[in-house]
């Protein structure tokens, strides 16, 4: 089995779009399982029609809660606080009290309370679900607004989808993966066989796939690039190709840019399933995608 | 009015709009320059289209521990306090793993032999530098580490004074919905969400509502970038919430273009500069 990870550094380049279509076009030929690593916003299920078979709660960090019956209001917690997290409270008897969106979970101040008013407490912090998928089984997560741990969560989602893999004999874990460069991203790398790394022909792009090639080599993890809008700037998609050439990175292919893509995600369907140029495209990719990951990636 | 510019999904036109709305407003008169400060610190971007010139820089990290092994009698109270596993005793030695530490100072603090003191972990570095009348700031999170809040926290610190007072602050968020985003958004009086007419836009509105509307009780207002491709589900969801959309930028090829080659909206399009500043005078009213 081999795991192959979507990332792009900047967000909207066309992860998703890329992922339910190399889903599409791996089930007609191997056994595919399905994760979606962007646990803040989510968006694979969007055009996969997912039918939800298991839901299950995500238990986060634990917080700081203060009994203000207990609290002495002596200020040592937001003096020890290096998370600005612990306030003086306006409520009659100046109680303190944690703000739980800030709260890191530190138990600092729990150590530190003369009055021992301060208790630590597990967060339920986000869903985690299986669903079934004209494409196979699909991991995915909702983490819910503003929580921390994501990267506990994406690293939860992709063992899940892992033994699903395993048990299923599956061939292909194909992993969506969240924008940026941090803590959620390196948790779906983590493990990976490949990156292919989506971008697009703009300045912020071009800048954002330096960082997130560098990270890729930074674990160690084969990568691959592919350019998706490739026809919005002539100058600035030979610059990427060029960059790509002088580091020895693939590219496997380029994706012209096409409304026929956002039609597909309002349909809720992979652009693959219909015809035009970015369909067209999308094959060639998976082909010689399979040929790197089955083939030279063993 | 500080103002944080978010939108839930990624490329959706967070950094177009802070950073035309920065110049229209620089472009108006000397008191209403702003501060820029870009929060996306995993993918800074808006360097690119501001081009500040940088003139101070500084590294910036956590404070971890450094145990001091003639004083420490391995004991095994700082592994005993620390909740993230990030300081561990295996037999005479202590071992400390600077990626899971945050930086409490637990373990320096419960130490009942003061052997451990902290030092700074370099994770990224803040540089400062003036675009015209801009103030810019940003932050830059190194390539394999793994946390942004203490950068984004840090560069906060640094750039926004005391006494701001009045000035005009613009922060650029990063994607998502978790952590980052939050730290981005503390201290703000408002929350412009850049979203586009599509079925991920419209998911991904719906989570950084949550976060800036209802988990940090901010008033939210709407830009909606590429209007014209998609569907109606973001304008039906903005009528329900009583989300107010304050400009709307349609999907027009000279616009990618542009910004593909690191123009700004109103280098393109001069005509916004009048309507970002206008959109900026409503949101500082919004209840």
């Amino acid at each position: 089995m081999k795991q192959l990870v979507i990332l792009s550094g900047k967000g909207g380049t066309g992860k998703t779009t890329v992922t339910a279509a190399l889903a599409h076009l791996a089930t007609q030929d191997c056994r595919v399982v399905l994760a979606d690593a962007d646990v803040d916003a989510a968006n694979l299920g969007l055009v996969l029609a997912p039918v939800t078979e298991e839901t299950h709660d995500f238990t986060g960090g634990r917080i700081a809660g203060i009994d203000p019956a207990v609290c002495i209001a002596c200020g040592r917690c937001a003096e020890v606080c290096r998370f600005d997290a612990v306030r003086v409270c306006t409520h009659p008897g100046d109680a303190y009290a944690v703000d739980p969106l800030a709260c890191e979970g530190c138990a600092a101040c729990v150590y530190e309370c003369p009055a021992h008013a301060i208790t630590m407490t597990p967060q339920r912090a986000g869903q985690w679900f299986v669903a079934a998928t004209r494409y196979g089984p699909l991991y995915h997560a909702h983490l819910f607004a503003g929580q921390e741990n994501s990267g506990k969560l994406v690293t939860l989602v992709k063992q899940m989808a892992r033994l699903r893999a395993l048990d299923d004999a599956a061939d292909l874990l194909l992993v969506d993966g969240p924008p940026g460069i941090g803590c959620p991203v390196i948790a779906a790398l983590s493990g990976a066989d490949m990156a292919l790394i989506v971008t697009e022909p703009t300045v912020s792009g071009a800048h954002d796939l330096e960082r997130a090639l560098g990270l890729a080599a930074h674990f160690n993890i084969p990568a691959m690039v592919l350019l998706n809008k490739a026809d919005l700037s002539p100058a600035q998609a030979e610059a990427i190709v060029a960059y790509c050439a002088t580091q020895s990175i693939p590219l496997v292919g380029r994706l012209p840019y096409d409304p026929a893509v956002t039609e597909a995600m309002a349909r809720g369907e992979p652009v693959t399933a219909g015809n035009g140029p970015v369909s067209a495209a999308l094959h060639e990719v998976w082909m010689r995608l399979r040929q790197q990951i089955f083939d030279n990636a063993s | 009015m500080k103002l944080a510019i978010a939108s839930g999904k990624g490329g959706t036109g967070k950094t177009t709009v802070a950073v035309s709305l920065a110049l229209s407003l620089a472009a108006t008169d000397a008191a209403s320059a702003p501060l820029f400060l870009d929060c996306d610190v995993e993918e800074p971007n808006a360097a690119l289209f501001l081009r500040p010139e940088i003139t101070a820089q500084r590294d910036v990290g956590l404070l971890i521990p450094v145990v001091d092994m003639v004083r420490c009698t391995t004991c095994g109270r700082c592994a005993a306090v620390c909740e993230y596993h990030a300081i561990t005793v295996i037999g005479k030695q202590v071992l400390v793993f600077p990626e899971l530490c945050h930086g409490c100072g637990s373990c320096t603090r419960q130490c009942p032999e003061g052997a451990i003191h902290e030092e700074l972990n370099v994770m990224g570095t803040l540089e400062y530098g003036r675009a015209e009348t801009i103030e810019f700031y940003h932050g830059t999170l190194n390539v394999g580490e793994a946390m942004a809040v203490p950068i984004i926290r840090q560069l906060k610190a640094w750039a926004i004074p005391p006494d701001v007072g009045d000035r005009p602050v613009i922060l650029d968020a990063p994607p998502g919905a978790s952590c980052p985003v939050v730290e981005t958004m503390r201290g703000a009086d408002a929350v412009l969400l850049v979203t586009e007419p599509t079925p991920f836009g419209l998911h991904d509105l719906r989570v950084a509502v949550q976060v800036a509307r209802d988990e940090l009780g901010l008033p939210v207002a709407v830009v909606v970038n590429r209007d014209g491709i998609g569907d109606g589900g973001v304008d039906a969801y903005c009528a329900a919430e009583g989300l107010p959309i304050l400009l709307r930028i349609p999907l027009e090829r000279a616009i990618a273009e542009g910004i593909a080659r690191g123009d700004s909206l109103i280098a393109i399009h001069p005509e916004y500069q009048t309507q970002l500043v206008e959109l900026w005078k409503t949101i500082a009213e919004l209840p």
